[in-house]
């Protein structure tokens, strides 16, 4: 005998494309207000994020990894999460603590190399960035678990990027969140290269999504500049997974426009037309004209919002500057209770500040 | 009741688990099976399987699970089968259980408890003896535990189950049957970061932790026949380990044994010996012994003896410190 024991299949969805138009029969239904805040974020994370790089080219802060061609993933992503979701965001996602009310100030001491950046308020539900790739993965994983033995109705949304995919950890994360089926959203911003490694030599597989239907859930392609679409369908996702309906993967197709981080020069590895190519796919771009269109946005307006985060953007720089963070800190935050400061690092304490 | 080390270690966990209600264990195999040494038996009849998990068989997925768990508010106690088998899943402990604490400046730790059955002495396959305690004792933000009996067993376990931060407790399995004690069934806590002076005496200190504290005892006995005094210490939490006691011991003694069964290069022994050299050295009488294992890899099981410290290296080598000076 002979059967065929197993069939599945992944979608690609875009919603608005490149020019701006929209598929009227997949177009979600978004408050103004709502799409309004989305351009709003997408517009000063990219001054953010631009301040960011020139602000590592003077030594005003250290290594730095940009997301310039993201924005429409990661806003869109965190804009549909409610505030009881978990988030796991990797180092390239750090502008999304400010949706929870993170100043960016704060936020860039820890591109500043201070941990005062990653001082956050459990409360705000957002893990600390993963620096090392995709250990974030699992523990977004238990995570879910947690919210499903306190029967909280919340969700976990768990960031990672093409590269991740071929970690240990990512198969750890996707099969335990199967098996106990944890409310998690893995969402992989598939931007094309993790430094100078391109996504062909991540995987033979055709797409990342479809690795989900191995781990006995669904997995869905997204256009990653369409934030409509990431909007949509990660909310979706969410919601799924609030009512116990299980584990989802989404691959968001994006492009990172800059370099990997600071310290990396992606013209050793990649065209100047491939740049110019994801260039006229802007998720900025694209979603101004399809504001425009809906009559959201006008030129004034777009002006105004122009000179209002530039303007945010220069006042928290001035604000990060003038944090000075207590250098004992360091030794006193490596454990808590009764090992909160030994007396072997009180000496050493000592020793290091020549008390 | 007279206890064996699993019994003593089960009814922590039992009790624990009634006390808490955050708390889960997982592992591979112990929950229907009740652990592959039964450390864990009659839980998942008593709490169920949401909380009492058996896990697919990934060592980095447990604890990758669990640190995810503990980070949002369960307490996730994990078993690892064999601790030879945990380094797929140091790195999560390494980067992440250890840091989080210290990366978020106190908003965020890590309360979870590793269990390891961990050493020789069972006539084990291959890959399952190995005496790694050094590895996480490196890591700053990691409390590290090994009890040395029934007794200890369960009330170290208790202590970390209430303990605000990761925890490596170090299970010496060729103890886990070996012999029973009196163990009180009432909860109860042996202070974390306290060495216990297992003997007083005058002559020469002798540091050893886990199984190895069961067989100083035995050389004790038989060095107070030859008429030495030892004061015997176990030292039960290695990270952030009991230096005053050591210290105060040695200052008192003048000469000091320490005996592991981990290798000796970068074993906890060169710790121990320098920390006495910087603390205590001009009480020194003799220079400091370490007794452990060889600097090879652990042989398979027929000749494993030749690798571990026994009871007649322990008794040599507190002989040889109490012939210098």
């Amino acid at each position: 005998m002979k059967k065929r024991v197993f069939e599945g299949g992944v979608d690609y969805v875009q919603i608005l494309d490149k020019d701006g138009k929209v598929d009227e029969e997949l177009e979600p239904k978004i408050a103004g207000d709502t799409l309004k805040k989305m351009y709003y974020h997408m517009v000063l994370q990219r001054k953010w994020d631009r301040k960011n790089m020139a602000l590592q080219r003077t030594g005003r802060i250290f290594t730095y990894a940009p997301c310039e061609g993201q924005e429409g993933v990661q806003i869109g992503a965190m804009m549909a999460t409610e505030a009881q979701d978990w988030i796991f965001p990797t180092y390239r996602e750090s502008y999304l603590y400010h949706l929870r009310g993170v100043p960016l100030w704060k936020i860039n001491l820890t591109w500043r190399g201070m941990e005062d950046g990653l001082k956050l308020d459990p409360k705000l539900r957002m893990w600390p960035a993963a620096i090392p790739i995709g250990t974030q993965l699992p523990y977004g994983a238990g995570a879910g678990y947690t919210i499903k033995m306190r029967g909280e109705k919340a969700a976990v949304l768990v960031f990672g990027g093409d590269g991740a995919t071929s970690e240990g950890e990512f198969h750890d994360a996707l099969n335990f969140s199967g098996v106990f089926e944890t409310p998690c959203v893995f969402l992989i911003s598939n931007n094309g290269w993790a430094i100078s490694t391109p996504r062909k030599i991540q995987t033979k597989a055709e797409t990342i999504a479809q690795k989900a239907l191995a781990y006995g859930f669904q997995g869905l392609q997204v256009d990653g500049n369409d934030i409509l679409a990431v909007y949509k369908y990660v909310k979706e996702a969410l919601e799924r997974a609030r009512s116990g309906k299980g584990p989802f993967l989404i691959e968001a197709i994006t492009y990172r426009m800059g370099p990997h981080t600071t310290a990396d020069d992606p013209k050793r590895y990649r065209s100047e037309e491939e740049v110019a190519y994801w260039r006229e796919r802007d998720p900025i771009e694209r979603f101004k004209k399809y504001l425009y269109r809906k009559n959201l946005l006008n030129e004034e307006e777009e002006k105004k919002i122009e000179e209002e985060t530039q303007k945010i953007v220069e006042e928290e720089v001035k604000k990060m500057e003038e944090f000075k963070p207590d250098p004992k800190d360091i030794f006193k935050y490596q454990y808590g209770g009764k090992f909160a400061l030994t007396k072997n690092l009180e000496e050493q304490m000592k020793e290091c500040f020549g008390e | 009741m007279k206890a064996h080390m699993v019994k003593a270690l089960n009814m922590a966990l039992y009790q624990e688990m009634e006390r808490d209600e955050s708390i889960v264990v997982l592992g591979e195999d112990v929950g229907v099976n009740g652990g592959v040494f039964r450390v864990t038996e009659g839980l998942y009849e008593k709490f169920g399987r949401r909380r009492v998990m058996d896990t697919p068989l990934s060592e980095a997925g447990i604890i990758g699970f669990s640190i995810g768990m503990a980070t949002t508010g369960l307490r996730p106690i994990a078993e690892i089968q064999f601790q030879g088998f945990d380094y797929n899943a140091y790195h999560h402990i390494q980067q992440h259980a250890s840091k989080i604490r210290n990366r978020t400046r106190g908003m965020m730790h890590c309360p979870m408890i590793v269990r390891l059955p961990y050493s020789g002495g069972i006539r084990a396959l291959e890959h399952h003896s190995d005496s790694l305690e050094t590895i996480y004792i490196h890591l700053p933000g990691i409390i590290v535990v090994c009890p040395s009996s029934p007794y200890e067993a369960k009330g170290l376990l208790a202590a970390c189950a209430r303990a605000e931060d990761p925890v490596m407790f170090f299970e010496p399995k060729r103890l886990y049957r070996a012999f029973k004690e009196e163990v009180p069934e009432e909860r109860y806590e042996i202070e974390l970061g306290k060495a216990n002076v297992v003997k007083k005496g005058g002559d020469v200190t002798l540091i050893s932790w886990g199984a190895m504290t069961y067989l100083c005892k035995m050389a004790v006995e038989e060095l107070e026949k030859k008429g030495i005094d030892v004061e015997h210490i176990d030292l039960r939490t290695l990270h952030p380990c009991d230096w005053e006691t050591v210290v105060q011991s040695v200052k008192k003694t003048g000469r000091c044994v320490v005996v592991h069964e981990a290798v000796k290069t970068l074993g906890f022994g060169a710790e121990i010996a320098t920390r006495i050299m910087e603390k205590a050295f001009y009480y020194l009488e003799a220079p400091i012994k370490r007794v452990t294992a060889w600097d090879i890899n652990i042989p398979l099981p027929a000749l494993e003896d030749y690798y571990f410290p026994d009871k007649e290296r322990i008794i040599k080598g507190v002989e040889e410190v109490m012939k210098e000076g």
